[in-house]
């Protein structure tokens, strides 16, 4: 057997691979249920909390900046490992699509508030109070004058953090999550051939690619439009 | 109220961990103060590689920046680590997070320091080269340094990334801040040493965050 045969007899495995094929793409299924959930409640969020900062409310501004300084400073497996293996012993038990859901919602949560709150914060002063001096309510000023040039701002910076965060969702390995990675590294020790890994490392490309690719385009698109 | 203090604020463990958490810290610092000019080398590679015109050059450039921005830096340290050994490589912990760190924030960082190289007029370059400074010359003393002025802000952000991001490490075995925090965790029963390592983690990185808060609040504002 040649050098390369051996090669594609190791790493590349047809057996192998068509055995756990289901897992992987079972893992998929789970990879990308966990990235939605993430995407909506971690931006959704994130567009709350700038929106109640705008409010002006001191000591509840002091409290969002000191959520939002939290979790950008800490390592989002740091997070998850906490709330895995520390919410047991106050009680609570989460389990590891919940504790990685959260971990990484939370996370992009802070990075969205940031990414809004600048867009908001660049839209001049005069365009307020000229709103204002027409008539329009507050409310009305935020949403019907201030967001849309704002949101139009935030779009090349939040896809790109939104990738960033959404990738995490591999770290739930760690908590024996059953997405993509830990399909994998089990099927790779049950079958002591990593072909599986090769398969996972495919899967991930198959979905993550085509955003990154996506989000090449909205920052070509967006990015000098101001 | 109690069960909490005791659960994640015991005093007398955190007392026998501290030796422990801080060694850890200690090892993410040094391991910090090499991937991340590790990343910035690696970086500096893509962005001068960019300067070079050719489809050939981009559209290789292109697909090495969006296949690491795709790929979870967790899935090829694994494979890195789990995957060569089958091909008789047998890498450490360590090599395999350098090598993976290397690759994955290089890319990262070429985007940016290619922004930046991109954002200096022309008309320098040529100023520089007709004065007689050699191509290397013009890059090394003309562009870089404005270059990097002008995205200070994003190599920042990254760097506060990459340091974050050395907890993988845990993953395979090498003994930073977040594995020695688990050992010290495995052995007691208590979270008491991850919240030990999430203080840290908060302490050493909130200044960095406050000041890239300011930073984009500046920029911000400069644009309106």
């Amino acid at each position: 057997m040649s050098a390369w045969d051996r090669f594609l007899k190791t790493f590349f495995n047809t057996e192998v691979m068509a055995k756990y094929l289901p897992d992987i793409l079972q893992g998929m299924v789970v990879t990308i249920e966990l990235a939605l959930l993430i995407v909506v409640s971690g931006i959704g969020a994130g567009l709350v909390l700038a929106l109640i900062r705008s409010l002006a409310i001191r000591p509840v501004n002091w409290l969002i900046i000191f959520v939002v300084d939290l979790f950008r400073s800490l390592p989002p497996l740091v997070i998850i490992v906490l709330i895995y293996f520390g919410l047991p012993a106050a009680g609570i038990s989460a389990s590891a699509f919940v504790s990685t859901w959260l971990s990484l919602s939370l996370v992009l949560m802070s990075f969205a508030e940031e990414i809004f709150w600048a867009g908001i914060t660049s839209i001049s002063r005069g365009q307020w109070e000229a709103a204002r001096s027409t008539g329009l309510s507050f409310g009305q000023t935020l949403f019907n004058v201030i967001l849309p040039q704002a949101l139009r701002l935030t779009v090349a910076p939040l896809t790109n953090r939104t990738i960033a965060i959404t990738k995490g969702t591999a770290l739930g390995t760690v908590v024996a999550l059953h997405e993509i990675l830990g399909m994998a590294s089990s099927a790779v020790s049950n079958s002591y051939n990593p072909s599986p890994l090769m398969m996972a490392a495919a899967a991930y490309l198959v979905l993550f690619l085509p955003v990154v690719v996506g989000a090449r385009w909205i920052e070509a698109r967006f990015a000098w439009k101001r | 109220m109690e069960e909490i203090v005791q659960s994640f604020f015991n005093a007398e463990i955190a007392q026998a961990a501290m030796p422990i958490v801080l060694a850890g810290l200690l090892n993410t610092v040094l391991l910090s103060l090499l991937v991340v000019p590790l990343g910035l080398i690696g970086g500096l590679i893509l962005a001068l590689l960019a300067q070079v015109k050719g489809p050939l050059v981009r559209w290789a450039l292109i697909s090495w920046v969006d296949f690491f921005r795709a790929f979870p830096p967790l899935v090829l340290l694994i494979l890195l680590f789990a995957g060569l050994p089958f091909a008789g490589l047998e890498l450490s912990g360590f090599a395999c997070v350098a090598i993976a760190f290397f690759l994955n924030t290089g890319a990262y960082y070429g985007e940016i320091l290619r922004a930046g190289i991109d954002s200096i007029p022309r008309g320098q370059v040529e100023a520089a080269r007709s004065t007689g400074l050699s191509g290397l010359q013009t890059m090394t003393w003309v562009v870089l340094p404005q270059a990097v002025r002008n995205v200070l802000p994003d190599l920042l952000s990254n760097t506060l990334e990459v340091v974050k991001l050395t907890s993988l490490g845990s993953v395979v075995a090498v003994p930073e801040l977040l594995f020695q925090a688990r050992q010290a965790q495995s052995v007691t029963y208590n979270p008491t040493p991850i919240v030990m390592a999430a203080v840290i983690y908060f302490l050493i990185l909130w200044p960095v965050v406050r000041l890239l808060s300011r930073l984009e609040n500046r920029a911000s504002a400069g644009r309106a």
